[in-house]
Order: structure tokens, then C-alpha cells, then sequence
């Protein structure tokens, strides 16, 4: 599903997108790529990890819980600070200008 | 396989399972509380908020670990034990680490409904439950244990007695000369002490009425809690023939075996070398000293040490070594609340013990030294017993919990490559258990040389401090410039908030300009603060917490059509919650339009300047002291700094306004203003220094200019202005010569920087509003800027919203 234009999006930044029933949280970060994880931050049960910020540890891009700051890979979704704890991940391309995300 | 049974799961039962690790033998554990061995030395930390999980150690792994089972007998010839629910479980060997009892002293009405002891988790919840319905409670003994149940009472809103028999408090702790200076503290913290009183009768009917003294006062109370000594839990092993003291204990070798070769008794429970040891640190050793037997090892139990460092009511109590001694040296300032006393042999060489109430630091520096010749003269000792750093020999004890020499701390530095406290702690054990070692272990460390990183994180190097002088010195204006040229990777929710906090002291530039707004947390990106449910919540600035009734009608107005819960905060302005993020621009031109500004209530930056009504109204009043705030408050708005900073004026010296315990704060006298400085409240509350006194009102400004600058650009990330100050090299002094006396020429600087600031200020959420392009972001989806995140619900309470369905 098509959520926005490639150009909405801030570079190092999120934005969530309203799939279905589904919050999905969309990253682009600095070297142009995309993410999409769930915007549940599973600590809190808040949807707002879309609202983190985003950076890198030992090079693995990552978003930082905006509530209690744990820190998510964007690639595995996995927490770096809790290996047990997964965000879901979700598959993200660009199509001519528009940003497409698939929740299935 | 040898079977070991152990009775009792607190901390010596934790500890020996701990060190029979790697032991193949199977291991029962029978506890009779229900939950498995916590901490109990943090006992009192459970009232103050602490989880019962918090307090928990780890569970052993490949142990079986029966709870609520109560063991009831010792068949010692069938080699059995049997719990109240007839549960029968053979043994090899077995460990009775049974600990031990409150003593409940036999007085008339002990039973009473509302009479408790102070000893496990089941006994706070029980006490936190009656506390819901009483006013005043009173604990009877004022010991170390007393003192922190009475803190606890004292802690759920309690007026709190504490009954002593012995002429002082703490009586096997401190002399005659400490417990006056104790006493002294403990009421000012509004306890009341009754020494060298005796307890009647609890009066009744029904349930506690209060207490009656032999001087037949009663002392109102619901709650009675009886903390008059323990004793040792020895009747399993009495009623199975073990020896036992004349006045209890289970009676064991320095192998801590008892009367029967195959069973063992440690900790509380045990009598060695005929003394019962009340403190954890002991039963530790005793825990590893019979796990070793167990093992076939010999190791030994010789005594231990019985110092003692109360953590507690703030006031600093603590005892090490002998209590008396030939030749003694006596500090005592009872203005201040001091009281130190050291004791020396016969020929003044060799330090026996010491007492000290109200500072502690020579039983940091001087403990290590008992029995070994005096590092120095000791009145010096006494005077400068805090900023001592002396040598520590190899075998002086530095952990008492966990009996861990300076010698074992440094080898773990030195061979092991250990560069900190946590690492100490996993690899030595030290600092782990009542952490007042702490600061001879960063002692050591220091001393051992290690270098303390100053590393901002992993994509910096360098300290704020440093990033912050690259900065300045060389230009740089974005977060990409700075890590491509002095950092490595991308950044992360460390260094990106940083270094735009950095960026924004230095240029002033909108903190959602261009790549700023990409650096910034949820908060400042939001220009509001993160709630628990994802909702934002929104502060308007109210300088000095003056206002006029038609703005405090708008706000009401806002807070009524938005839905917003709205409270009075501590800092003297309205807070409105439960606002969503596409909510917030609307509601800010409304604000916007009647006047206000951002509160920076989100930010690390200036929050609130407090005052009170000062000479204007108040019939003591010296000074203007509103005025003077709502200038302070308007004159750094809007400053970017390395955490919040707090501010309040009084307009005498009564106070109101609370201004020590502010980043700065100033207090009104009949000839000008006295600044005082580092102030905190919060985690780590601390009074603030004065810094200079009398001063008229530009000389104020201008002192306060600098040290506002001096901080934002010396201090770490999240360093408030106290901890900073206590960082210093030089302390208040080198402050003073810095922003007072120029001592290093930096003065100009600093003054122009303000200038800067002031000059440059301008409202971020009326910026916000006049710019599309930063509005845009102010929506819950990207693909549905108009519909609201419908994860967010509300419920009614007191008439207002509160948050719902938000759960982990
Ligand atoms: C709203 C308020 C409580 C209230 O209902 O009264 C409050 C609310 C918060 N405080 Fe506070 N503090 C509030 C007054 C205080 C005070 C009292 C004061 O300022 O006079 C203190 C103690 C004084 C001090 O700071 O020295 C205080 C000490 C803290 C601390 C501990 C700081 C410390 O140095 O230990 C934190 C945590 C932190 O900042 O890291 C904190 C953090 C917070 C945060 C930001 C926690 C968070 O991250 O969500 C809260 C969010 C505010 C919000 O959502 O709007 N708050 N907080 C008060 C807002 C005052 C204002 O108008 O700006
Ligand atoms: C409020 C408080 C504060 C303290 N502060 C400090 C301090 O600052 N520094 C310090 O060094 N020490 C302090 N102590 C003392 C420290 O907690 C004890 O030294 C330590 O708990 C002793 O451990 P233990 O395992 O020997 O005994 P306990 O902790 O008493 O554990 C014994 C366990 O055995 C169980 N048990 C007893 N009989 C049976 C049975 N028949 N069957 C099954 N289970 C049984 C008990 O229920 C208990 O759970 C404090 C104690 C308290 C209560
Ligand atoms: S601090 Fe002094 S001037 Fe201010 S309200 Fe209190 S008593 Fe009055
Ligand atoms: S002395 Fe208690 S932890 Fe070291």
C-alpha cells in the first residue's frame, strides 16, 4: 500500500502511517534508505516509536524508544538493550516517488 | 550425590547456593516465606516505591526451591526434615540458615491488632495497610533497625515516636556525645524521641490506642512496631539436641558446623565464636565459609568486622572498629550537627575505631586503617577526613559486606582491566550489597589510574565540555559537520540531543530549523512532553507565576474546548495534558494569540523562575521580589542548557519561594540580593551555596549571566547545575574566582554570549505557527493527516480526563 511521497519524508527521522487497522512507523534515514517497524513500543504499549530518534550503534541503524529510550534495530527489529524483545518489522520500497509499505 | 537440604531462603542461603555452584550434588531449599530470598537490607526502599522483584536476588538455577514451606522438625537419626505440610525430604547435609526473629519484649497488649515487627516484605505491606487509616505510629526501640522503621512510618505520613530504654539512640552504634548530636537530627526531621523510656503496657482495647510510659504519659498511635533486637531463630535445633547458646544461637565451629558433623548453621541463626552476628556482610562469610567445607575445602570463620554505616533520615551515622580506646580525639560541632570521634592505642600510633554523626567521611578514609598505624596526626584525620586520599594498604578491608580487601579491588583494576564501579561490582563483589564502599572503590580507581572516559558515547570521544569548545571555536553550525569531522557513524538519542543543545546555546536558531529538527527528542521535536499514552501535554510560560485573571480565563477557556486535564505544577504555571499531536498548533494559537509563550517546559533549558509575593504585599517583604523574578525569567527564556534549570526569588529571608533549593536562586536582604548556587530538589536533593551577598540588581545580573554561561558550556550532558559544581575542580571557590574575579580571562566572553542569547530570543511555537513547512509534522499518520491515533482513550476522574488502554 502506498502511504506517502518519498519527499514527505524527513531524512533521520519517522513518521507513522495508518495501514489497515495497523500503525506502521516508516524511518528514512541519513543515507537515504527506508524502514518500516510497528509503532507500538512494546515497554509501554504507546504508539509512538515513530517519534524516536534515529541513529546508529556499532552500525546498525536503530530508533530510540521516545518513552523510556530502548534502543530498536531497524533492520531486525530486534531491542539491543533486551535481545528478547522484537518490534515487528515490515517490508518498505519506493515506487516512482511514492513510499509503499506491506503489512501481509 | 550428596543431598544438601537447606532450611530458610534469605540472604545466607542465597549466598551459600551462590558459592556451591558448579557442586554436583542435589540442592533443596525449604523457605517458609513466600517469596524467594530478597535483599532485606534494602527492606525499607520497598515503602519508598521499590518492587518486591526489585529486592529479589536471582533465583539459583538446577536447585529446587520449595516456598511457603515452613520446616517443623529434624529427625537427625533418619537423616529427615519435615515441613508443616508433612513434606518429608532426606538429607546429607543440611543447612539451617534459619536467620532470626524481632524481639517482641513481654509488655501487656503486644498482641493488639496494629502491633507489628519490622522484618520481611508480608510485614511492610501489613504496616503500609494500617498506615492508610492512621495518623501516628510509634516504634519501640531506637537502634539502627528502629530508626529506619520509624523512618518508614515517618515515610507513609505517620507522626512518628521512637521509644528508646537506653539514655541515647542507637546505643550500641554511638557514645553519649553522638546520640545527643543524633537526637538533634532525627527531630528536626520531625521525629519524636523519647530516651531512656521503658514501655508499660500498649494500650486497647480492641486494637492499639497508643502507648503508656512507666511515667504514665501515652503517646497516642494506631501503629506500634517492635524493633527491640532479634533473636536468633535456634528452635528447630534446640528441639532436635543440637547445642545451643545460653542466650540462643545454634552453637558452630569455625567451619560453621554445629553439634551434628552433617549439619551446618549460618548467618543470623548462628552463634560463632560465641556471638550472634546481626549485620549481612558476616553471614556472607559464613555463607561461603560452609559452602567451602561442604566443597571439602577449610576454609575458616574468625569474627568480622561489626562497622556500621547507617544509609538512612539522611543523617550520616557510622562505627567502625573499637568503641573506646586509651587516647581519643573528639570533633564535635553541634551547630552544624557534627560529631566525629576517633580512638588511638595507648602511644598514639594505631587507630582502634571511630564514631562519627552527621559526616561520615572518616569512616570512608579512616575504616580501611583500623589496626594499623595511623596514616596521620589525628586531629588532622578528623578535620580533613573528606578529601583525604590516602594509600590504602593491600589487606585493609574496603567492602565490609562482602569482605573484600584493597588489595583483591586493585588487582581486579590492574590484571583484569576492570575501569569502573560496575565492573568492580560483578568481578569483586565489592560495592554490591549496602554500596557505602563506593567511594573507595572510584578511590581506587583513580589512584590505580585508570582513566575515567569522558566519551560522550560510542560516536564521540570527546566530553560535552570538549564538543562544546570544537564548536565554538572552529564554527560549526550542524550535527552532520560536527560527527564528519569529529565523531564517527551517524549519532544516536545520545549525541544528538546533546550537540543540539549545544548548537542552540551557541546560535539561537530555531531548534526545528532544517537537520536541528531531526536531532531533537520526542519532546522538543514536538515542542511539547511525551505522556505515557503517546498524548502530549503543553505549558505556557507564566514568568514568576504572576498572572492576570483574563489570562488565566484563556487558559481555562483552551483547557475547557481542547478537553485537557489541567493541574497547578510545582513551579508555579498551569499545565494542560491529554493533548494529541495534531491538537498542539491549534492549541497553541489560541495561547499564542492571548500572549503567551512556550513554557520550555520540554525543554533542557530554563523552566520556571518561582517567587513569592515579596515587599509589594508581604508585610516582611525587603525587596520587589516578583519583579525581580519575572525579569530573571524573561532574561534567560529560551537558554539552551545541559539540563533544566530552576530559579526562584524570596523576597526576604523567610523564604517562601524555596530558592535554595534552585540551580540559582536569590533571596532578598535589606541592603540588595545574596545569590546562592547548585541548589537541587528532585533525586538528589541539595541546598544551594551562596555565591555572593548583598550585591545590587545589575551586579546580580551580571553574576548570574556568567555562571549561566560557565555552566551551559562546562557541564556534562544531563549535569545539573549541583552535581557540576560538585564535579569542580576548586569547588565554589574556583566558581567565584572564575565569574567574580575573571581568573581566566574568560568574563567578556561570557557576558557577550548572554547578550547574545537575550538579543537573539524569540518565541519557538509563534515560529512554529508562522511556518508551514514545521507544521507539517504536527499529525498523527502521514497518510491520514486528519485522523487521530485511535490507540488513545480517556476516562473520567474527579471531572477531568485520565488516560486508558495503555498497557505493556
Ligand atoms: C508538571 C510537574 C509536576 C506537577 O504536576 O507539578 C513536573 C512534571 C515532570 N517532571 Fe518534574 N515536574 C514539575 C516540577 C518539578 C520540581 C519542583 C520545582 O520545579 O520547583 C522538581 C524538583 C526541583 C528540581 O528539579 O530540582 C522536579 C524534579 C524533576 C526531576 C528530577 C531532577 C533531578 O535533578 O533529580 C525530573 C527528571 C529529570 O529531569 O531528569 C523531572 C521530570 C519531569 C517530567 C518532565 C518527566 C517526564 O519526562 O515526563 C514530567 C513531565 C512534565 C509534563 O509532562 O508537563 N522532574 N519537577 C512540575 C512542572 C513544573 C513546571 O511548571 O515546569
Ligand atoms: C529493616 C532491616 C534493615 C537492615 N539493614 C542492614 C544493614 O544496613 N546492614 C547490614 O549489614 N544488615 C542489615 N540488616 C540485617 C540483614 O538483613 C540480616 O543480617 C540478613 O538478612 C541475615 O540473613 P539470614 O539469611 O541469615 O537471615 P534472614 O534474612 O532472617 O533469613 C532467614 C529466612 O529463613 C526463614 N526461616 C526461618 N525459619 C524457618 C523454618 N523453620 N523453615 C523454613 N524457613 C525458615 C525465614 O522466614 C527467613 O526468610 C537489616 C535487617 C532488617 C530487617
Ligand atoms: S519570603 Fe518573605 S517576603 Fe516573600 S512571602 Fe515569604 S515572608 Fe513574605
Ligand atoms: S561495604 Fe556494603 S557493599 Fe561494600
Amino acid at each position: 500500500m502506498s502511504v506517502c511521497g518519498y519527499a514527505d519524508l524527513m531524512p533521520e527521522r519517522g513518521a507513522c502511517a495508518l495501514v489497515g487497522a495497523e500503525q506502521v512507523a516508516v524511518f528514512r534515514t541519513f543515507d537515504g534508505r527506508l524502514y518500516a517497524t510497528g509503532n507500538r513500543d512494546p515497554y509501554s504499549g504507546a504508539y509512538v516509536l515513530s517519534r524516536g530518534i534515529v541513529g546508529t550503534r556499532e552500525g546498525e541503524p536503530t530508533v530510540a524508544s521516545p518513552m523510556h529510550k530502548q534502543v530498536f534495530s531497524l533492520v531486525t527489529g530486534a531491542c539491543l538493550d533486551d535481545p528478547a524483545t522484537f518490534i515487528p518489522i515490515f517490508p518498505i520500497r519506493v515506487t516512482s516517488g511514492m513510499v509503499e509499505v506491506s503489512v501481509l | 550425590m550428596t543431598r544438601i537440604v537447606v532450611v530458610g531462603h534469605g540472604p545466607s542461603a542465597y549466598r551459600l547456593v551462590e558459592s556451591l555452584r558448579g557442586f554436583t550434588g542435589s540442592i533443596t531449599i525449604l523457605g517458609e516465606e513466600p517469596r524467594p530470598a530478597y535483599d532485606r537490607v534494602a527492606l525499607t526502599s520497598y515503602l519508598a516505591g521499590k518492587s518486591a522483584e526489585d529486592l529479589t536476588y536471582p533465583v539459583p538455577q538446577g536447585v529446587t526451591l520449595r516456598l511457603g514451606s515452613r520446616v517443623t522438625g529434624i529427625d537427625r537419626a533418619a537423616r529427615t526434615v519435615t515441613t508443616a505440610d508433612g513434606e518429608i525430604s532426606a538429607y546429607d547435609v543440611l543447612v539451617l540458615a534459619t536467620g532470626s526473629a524481632p524481639f517482641v519484649p513481654p509488655v501487656p497488649g503486644r498482641e493488639l491488632p496494629g502491633c507489628f515487627v519490622y522484618r520481611t516484605i508480608d510485614d511492610l505491606d501489613a504496616i503500609a495497610a494500617a498506615a492508610a487509616t492512621a495518623t501516628a505510629g510509634i516504634v519501640v526501640g531506637g537502634g539502627l533497625l528502629g530508626l529506619e522503621a520509624a523512618d518508614a512510618l515517618r515515610g507513609l505520613g505517620l507522626d512518628t515516636h521512637v521509644v528508646e530504654m537506653s539514655p541515647w539512640l542507637m546505643p550500641r552504634q554511638v557514645d553519649e556525645g553522638g546520640g545527643a548530636v543524633l537526637r538533634d537530627h532525627v527531630e528536626r526531621l520531625g521525629l519524636t524521641v523519647h530516651a531512656g523510656a521503658g514501655v508499660t503496657e500498649i494500650a486497647g482495647p480492641d486494637r492499639v490506642t497508643g502507648l503508656l510510659k512507666p511515667d504514665g504519659e501515652l503517646i497516642p498511635a494506631q501503629i506500634v512496631v517492635f524493633s527491640a533486637g532479634i533473636r536468633p531463630r535456634d528452635e528447630l535445633a534446640r528441639a532436635s539436641g543440637l547445642a545451643v547458646g545460653e542466650r540462643g544461637g545454634i552453637v558452630v565451629d569455625e567451619g560453621m558446623r554445629t553439634s551434628d558433623p552433617s549439619i551446618y548453621a549460618i548467618g543470623e541463626c548462628a552463634l560463632a565464636g560465641g556471638q550472634i552476628y546481626g549485620l549481612v556482610g558476616p553471614c556472607f562469610t559464613m555463607a561461603e565459609v560452609a559452602a567451602d567445607r561442604i566443597k571439602g575445602g577449610v576454609a575458616s570463620f574468625h569474627g568480622a568486622d561489626l562497622s556500621t554505616k547507617l544509609k538512612l533520615l539522611g543523617v550520616a551515622v557510622a562505627q567502625f572498629g573499637q568503641m573506646s580506646g586509651a587516647l581519643d580525639v573528639t570533633y564535635m560541632d553541634p551547630v552544624a550537627g557534627v560529631y566525629k570521634r576517633l580512638f588511638v592505642s595507648d602511644d598514639a600510633t594505631t587507630l582502634l575505631g571511630g564514631i562519627c554523626v552527621g559526616d561520615a567521611a572518616p569512616y570512608d578514609t579512616l575504616r580501611p586503617f583500623v589496626g594499623k598505624p595511623l596514616p596521620g596526626a589525628p586531629s588532622d584525620l578528623l578535620f580533613t577526613g573528606g578529601g583525604l586520599t590516602l594509600d590504602l594498604p593491600d589487606d585493609a578491608q574496603v567492602c565490609s559486606c562482602n569482605n573484600v580487601r584493597a588489595g583483591t579491588v586493585r588487582a581486579a583494576v590492574l590484571d583484569q582491566g576492570i575501569t569502573d564501579v560496575p565492573g568492580l561490582k560483578a568481578c569483586t563483589r565489592a560495592g554490591s550489597t549496602c554500596g557505602s564502599c563506593v567511594p573507595l572503590l572510584k578511590q581506587i580507581l583513580v589512584k590505580s589510574g585508570v582513566p575515567v572516559s569522558k566519551a560522550l558515547c560510542e560516536h564521540f570521544t570527546q566530553s560535552r565540555a570538549e564538543l562544546f569548545e570544537i564548536a565554538q571555536v572552529r564554527g560549526i553550525a550542524t550535527f552532520t559537520r560536527l560527527i564528519e569531522e569529529h565523531g564517527t557513524g551517524r549519532g544516536c538519542d545520545i549525541c544528538k540531543p546533546a550537540v543540539a543543545s549545544i548548537l542552540a546555546s551557541l546560535h539561537n536558531a530555531h531548534v526545528l530549523d532544517g537537520e536541528h529538527a531531526a536531532l531533537q527528542d520526542t519532546n522538543d521535536h514536538f515542542l511539547a512532553n511525551i505522556q505515557k499514552n503517546g498524548t502530549y501535554s503543553v505549558v505556557p510560560r507564566i514568568p514568576g507565576g504572576e498572572i492576570t485573571p483574563d489570562k488565566l480565563i484563556v487558559i481555562g477557556e483552551v483547557a475547557r474546548d481542547f478537553g485537557l486535564y489541567t493541574k497547578i505544577t510545582g513551579g508555579q504555571r498551569i499545565d494542560l495534558f491529554g493533548a494529541r499531536v495534531e491538537q498542539l498548533p491549534l492549541i497553541w494559537r489560541r495561547l499564542v494569540d492571548a500572549g503567551f509563550e512556550s513554557g520550555h517546559a520540554y525543554g533542557k533549558a530554563l523552566r520556571t523562575v518561582k517567587s513569592c509575593v515579596g515587599s509589594t504585599w508581604c508585610r516582611y517583604g525587603v525587596q520587589d521580589s516578583a519583579a525581580l523574578a519575572i525579569l530573571l525569567e524573561t532574561r534567560y527564556r529560551g537558554l539552551r542548557s545541559p539540563h533544566k534549570l530552576k530559579s526562584a526569588v524570596s523576597g526576604c529571608a523567610r523564604e517562601c519561594a524555596e530558592a535554595r533549593s534552585k540551580d540559582f536562586g536569590v533571596i532578598a536582604t535589606e541592603n540588595g540580593w545574596n545569590l546562592y548556587v547548585c541548589g537541587n530538589g528532585g533525586f538528589k536533593p541539595r541546598h544551594a551555596d551562596l555565591l555572593v551577598s548583598d550585591v545590587d540588581t545589575a551586579t546580580l545580573i551580571r553574576t548570574i549571566d556568567r555562571f549561566l554561561m560557565f555552566y551551559v558550556r562546562t557541564a556534562d550532558r544531563l549535569q545539573r547545575t549541583s552535581a557540576w559544581l560538585e564535579a569542580l575542580d576548586g569547588g565554589l571557590d574556583h566558581l567565584r574566582d572564575v565569574i567574580v574575579n575573571d581568573s581566566l580571562g574568560l568574563c567578556a566572553d561570557l557576558d557577550a554570549q548572554i547578550e547574545r542569547h537575550v538579543a537573539g530570543y524569540f518565541d519557538e511555537w509563534r515560529a512554529t505557527l508562522d511556518d508551514p513547512d514545521k507544521l507539517r509534522r504536527f499529525t498523527s499518520f502521514v497518510n491520514a493527516p486528519g485522523v487521530p491515533d485511535p490507540s488513545i482513550a480517556f476516562v473520567t476522574e474527579r471531572d477531568q480526563i485520565r488516560p486508558v488502554g495503555v498497557s505493556s
